[in-house]
């Protein structure tokens, strides 16, 4: 067992999943892909056994790839991939289950394409969350856009093939310039003697100042864009606002991590010192993104928009616990990627089955539905306490370890970061307010029209004219399949974090180490936590 | 004075020997076989030919010897032929190279599913459009079979072109391979003034550019008294007076293979040519004249002025960063099929040439570092499948008036055609150097070269034309694909023969292999070696 290639498996088996989905009669591919999915998780979740916690990066395979260049197939894991991996296997199977009517769209291409797209985007992210070698990383990285492009340009609302374009653009500028950075970087170690791309090569190498600060910001632009980060965000709202809410979760809460994930490993694993040298200007970057993420997020009347610069905010918060280099930081940034992809895919789901209903995304369009349907209310309005940091909640936890180590990097930097708190809570409960209290409208409880369900909810919804087209129900079973295990995941991460702690405080003390800064565990260890949270009830 | 009977290593040269015997054989037959019995024993007698000769360079380059040259410097390979052919690592890599894309470029010659049973070429070049004279050759359904003889004649100049081993071979075979492309551009069955007219400029202009490469040869001639290579290279590292001359020299012959290669400021040609020329021949030549013409240049810089690197290689930075800016930014403005993929072609020219110029002695190169030399080789050879696979299928792509080359024609054809268009887009992504396709390795290879070599100001304009491209790239999949179909209808893709289709999925399976595990190609390319100086 102990040779055994699990992490190999773990990536191949959702690509080979997608190219059988795509070769299966169309009528399968949805059971088909739901059965692959559940694989992939029950893979990840023996990862999730055989990992232990001290022995850093761990379950590696390293093979000669192309040997003229000196590039490896590297595989490994470390805590921070870990739990990317993980989110990653749960959230797939929900997103199939959450799009399982709506993939069938007679105006996309078709269920099929759907499925194989998702799977192969979720095999190329977990090789991206696995990769130890810089080459196989950009690889993959770049060719996460292919599916992702798919994904956006073939289902969703109108305007979404502009949407696409825009997004793979913003991605491609990204990872050319990465490609220069991963170049130099291998130029770099040819001028020393010994061209390599492993990371663990890569990690000992000695840059000089100059060059390492170069190529530190072609990584970190990159990451930036993809995170995103202020000014490098703008097509974020664009392409949540077009695409299908299911793509919004893949993208948001998995691909987009690529970015905070890649920022730990290779920016700060690879060049210590220009990630130090670099440390203010990221700040002030992440500073912004976190006000201007919210604020703006406050004016959206398009609720995917809305959940898209949310993102914006909370990849700031990231970025900030990442750069300031501290434990604490650190260890609340692991936690932030991991409860932002829980919080903000529940946010996404919930708000799909609300577009589903009303057949409308603008927010002025709906209200009155608490009343109509109380499950789905109350399972928005949970994910939506998530995202503003509810305590109880599990990205109350990571945001206040974010907080504390903003507060112990200057005490500015971290009073203008709590402004997000108060500015979360205005954008989660006035959309609360107005899309979900207040009178229902006339038709939301009897029906105004004929259309059978699965064919009212595509492309006609942006504007006013939007009316309701069938009796509002409440959440049914497949819907409820796909957003009760977030719900619970964020529940018991809340009250017991401990898990996650466990396996983000080794790796984060390794990179401290690595990076050079020198401090105490976290402040929030997890027998302190329920503390903490009886203090502020 | 004594005249000496030349010596000629025949086993050695093979390979050109049975492609240019071919091509006189070709022409006899034409002379001598009724109209109606020619295409067949053509089409056999070409195919027989470039394969055989692709066997011949296999077996040649399995069993090369050591050469040590004048410098003290040693590679594989022979000078044969009294200096005037150089068959070495490289030489064989290039051949076998050409000759792989001349395979795909007979087997385009000779579709005929697409037209209805009868070639792509017009049926009587001689008449003038338009005319009854031209109505009555298509009726009568009449083929122009030498088309056959004259690609193999080309393909016999582009052998010769990267193995020659002195100026004056040089020119001889940039002479050979253009003047059976110029007449070949000439020969479209459809859109004959078009046609007609890119064949005059490619013409035109090219035979003014070889006239620079003639006035650049005399002018290195009077610096270092010799046309061999060797002999140059010799004079160069002697450093002897009169350097203006070297440096107008080099100057001018320069332009005459940039032009070749469709470089920038020399690029003009190509959008013309490569659409009125008839699509098989756009396909054959794109890639393999750039592989000939690289083959040359690089032999010429490398070799000839290899100890005058610093004079060249800032001429090279310039033409480099003309070539993938221009390419890129007007290939967006494009909206036909074929001139986007020409410009796409002077931007991979300018890729190509940031290898050229990322050239460093093997001193400066860490241990199992790739040499840019080896770079532009991969380049090429990943190149070369994507040009030809990407023309292969706008061959199929069609309307009442033939090929639909407009993009109007192209909305939508991811639904009608999935597959084709598929197999598309993979081409189109390899060319932008989208990583799992060949492309991306060859991009990686190079861009490794000339930033190893410092150049990167060149690196980042080229990272910044790749971002431009890749916006026309993409823009062209998301009209394939999601994009409502134009009120006048798509192209219809029409059922193609072996020859064809065969030719689109090997290019396919090239690019994707050489994608995914580029490793047995860059080891064969790897162990070529150097040139022989």
């Amino acid at each position: 067992m102990d040779n055994f290639p699990i992490l190999s498996v773990l990536v191949w088996l959702p690509l080979v999943g997608a190219v059988a989905v795509a070769l299966m009669p169309s009528a399968l591919s949805k059971v088909a892909g739901l059965g692959v999915a559940m694989a992939t998780l029950g893979v990840g979740a023996v990862v999730a056994i055989s990992y232990e916690l001290d022995a850093g990066r761990q379950l590696r395979e390293e093979h000669e790839w192309i040997e003229a260049f000196g590039v490896h197939y590297a595989l490994g894991v470390d805590g921070l991939g870990l739990l990317m991996v993980l989110l990653t296997v749960l959230l797939v199977p929900l997103v199939l289950v959450a799009e399982w009517v709506k993939a069938d769209d007679p105006k996309g291409t078709g269920a099929k394409a759907f499925v194989a797209w998702a799977l192969a985007l979720e095999g190329l992210a977990l090789a991206v969350f696995c990769a130890t070698d810089v080459f196989l990383f950009y690889v993959v990285f770049e060719a996460t856009l292919i599916p992702a492009y798919f994904l956006v340009g073939g289902f969703g609302r109108e305007g979404r093939g502009a949407a696409a374009l825009k997004f793979l653009m913003f991605q491609l500028a990204g990872g050319l310039i990465l490609l220069a950075a991963v170049i130099g970087l291998y130029v770099v170690s040819a001028q020393q003697g010994a061209p390599s791309y492993l990371l663990s090569d890569l990690e000992q190498l000695d840059i000089g100042t100059d060059a390492g600060r170069w190529l530190f910001f072609g990584f970190f632009i990159a990451f930036a864009i993809k995170a995103p980060l202020f000014p490098l965000h703008t097509w974020l709202a664009d392409t949540t606002e077009k695409a299908t809410p299911g793509t919004g979760v893949l993208l948001v809460c998995i691909l987009d991590k690529i970015g905070t994930f890649g920022m730990m490993r290779f920016c700060l694993g690879i060049f210590p010192e220009a990630s130090q040298w670099a440390t203010p200007l990221v700040i002030v970057l992440a500073l912004i993104s976190v006000v201007y993420g919210a604020l703006v997020a406050i004016g959206q009347d398009d609720v995917f928009r809305l959940i898209g610069l949310t993102s914006l905010s909370h990849f700031g918060l990231i970025t900030l616990g990442v750069f300031a280099l501290s434990s604490q930081g650190g260890t609340g940034a692991v936690l932030y990627m991991v409860n932002h992809g829980l919080a903000t895919a529940a946010l996404f789901l919930t708000a799909g089955y609300i577009y589903d209903r009303r057949g409308t995304s603008l927010i002025s369009q709906m209200g009155g539905l608490e009343k109509v349907a109380p499950v789905l209310a109350g399972l928005f309005l949970v994910a939506g306490l998530a995202t503003l940091g509810l305590p109880g909640l599990s990205p109350f936890v990571s945001e206040f370890l974010v907080f504390v180590a903003a507060f112990d990097y200057a005490w500015y930097v971290g009073a203008i970061a709590v402004t997000a708190v108060v500015l979360s809570a205005i954008y989660v409960l006035w959309f609360y307010q107005r899309a979900m209290t207040g009178p229902s409208p006339e038709g939301l409880l009897e029906s105004t029209g004929e259309l059978p369900p699965g064919t009212d909810h595509t492309d006609q919804a942006h504007g006013a004219t939007a009316v309701a087209t069938r009796p509002m129900t409440d959440l049914g079973v497949r819907e409820l399949v796909a957003v009760v295990p977030l719900t619970a995941a964020m529940v018991l991460f809340g009250f017991y974090p401990a898990p996650l702690l466990d396996v983000s405080n080794p790796m984060v003390a390794d990179l401290m180490e690595h990076v050079g800064i020198q401090d105490d565990e976290p402040v929030v260890p997890p027998g302190d936590h329920e503390a903490e949270e009886g203090e502020s009830h | 004075m004594d005249f000496t009977k030349p010596e000629l290593e025949y086993a050695e040269l093979l390979p050109l020997f049975i492609v240019f015997g071919a091509a006189c054989v070709g022409v006899v037959l034409e002379a001598f076989l009724p109209r109606e019995q020619r295409r067949l024993p053509q089409v056999v007698l070409s195919m027989l030919a470039v394969v055989g000769a692709l066997v011949a360079t296999i077996v040649v380059g399995t069993d090369l010897e050591r050469h040590t040259g004048l410098d003290g410097s040693s590679a594989l390979g022979l000078v044969g032929a009294e200096g005037s052919i150089v068959v070495d690592g490289p030489t064989i890599y290039l051949w076998a190279l050409i000759l792989v894309f001349a395979i795909g470029g007979v087997a385009l010659f000779a579709e005929r599913q697409l037209e209805g049973g009868v070639s792509g070429f017009t049926g009587q070049a001689a008449a003038l459009p338009g005319t009854d004279t031209e109505r009555e050759a298509s009726t009568r359904g009449l083929e122009h079979t030498e088309v056959y003889p004259l690609l193999l004649f080309a393909v016999g100049g582009m052998l010769l072109f990267p193995a020659s081993g002195d100026l004056l071979t040089m020119f001889v075979a940039l002479e050979v391979l253009s003047l059976p492309l110029y007449l070949l551009c000439g020969l479209a069955r459809r859109r004959r003034l078009l046609s007609q007219e890119a064949a005059m400029k490619y013409f035109l202009l090219g035979a003014f550019s070889s006239g620079f490469f003639l006035y650049g040869a005399a002018l290195v001639y009077g610096y270092a008294g010799s046309v061999s290579f060797a002999g140059i290279n010799e004079a160069v590292r002697a450093g002897s007076a009169n350097h203006g001359l070297l440096l107008a020299g080099i100057a001018l012959l320069a332009v005459g293979l940039l032009f070749k290669v469709g470089a920038a400021p020399f690029q003009a040609w190509t959008p013309d040519v490569y659409q009125g020329a008839p699509t098989a021949v756009t396909a054959f030549m794109a890639a393999g004249t750039k592989v000939a013409a690289f083959g040359a240049l690089l032999r010429l810089l490398y070799v000839a002025f290899g100890g005058e690197r610093w004079s060249w290689v800032p001429m090279l930075w310039v033409v480099a960063i003309a070539s993938m800016v221009l390419g890129a930014v007007l290939a967006v403005v494009q909206n036909d099929v074929k001139r986007m993929l020409a410009y796409s072609s002077v931007a991979h020219t300018g890729f190509l040439l940031t290898g050229v110029l990322g050239v460093q002695s093997a001193g400066e190169l860490a241990e199992g570092q790739y040499s840019s030399l080896e770079g532009v080789l991969f380049y090429l050879t990943t190149y070369g499948f994507a040009m030809i696979g990407a023309f292969a299928i706008v061959t199929l792509v069609r309307d009442a008036g033939g090929e639909a080359t407009h993009y109007d024609r192209w909305a939508g054809l991811g639904r009608t055609s999935p597959l084709v268009a598929f197999a598309f887009a993979f081409f189109l992504l390899s060319m932008a150097g989208i990583p799992l396709t060949a492309g991306f390795i060859g991009k990686w290879a190079v861009f490794t070269s000339a930033l190893s070599a410092g150049a990167w100001p060149v690196v980042l304009v080229a990272i910044a034309s790749s971002i431009v491209a890749v916006a026309f790239y993409v823009r062209h999949i998301r009209l394939m694909f999601f994009t409502e179909p134009h009120p006048d209808g798509t192209g219809v893709v029409t059922q193609s023969s072996l020859l064809t289709s065969g030719t689109v999925v090997v290019c396919l399976a090239a690019t994707l292999v050489l994608g995914v595990l580029p490793g047995p190609v860059l080891d064969l390319v790897t162990s070529t070696g150097d040139f022989i100086r």
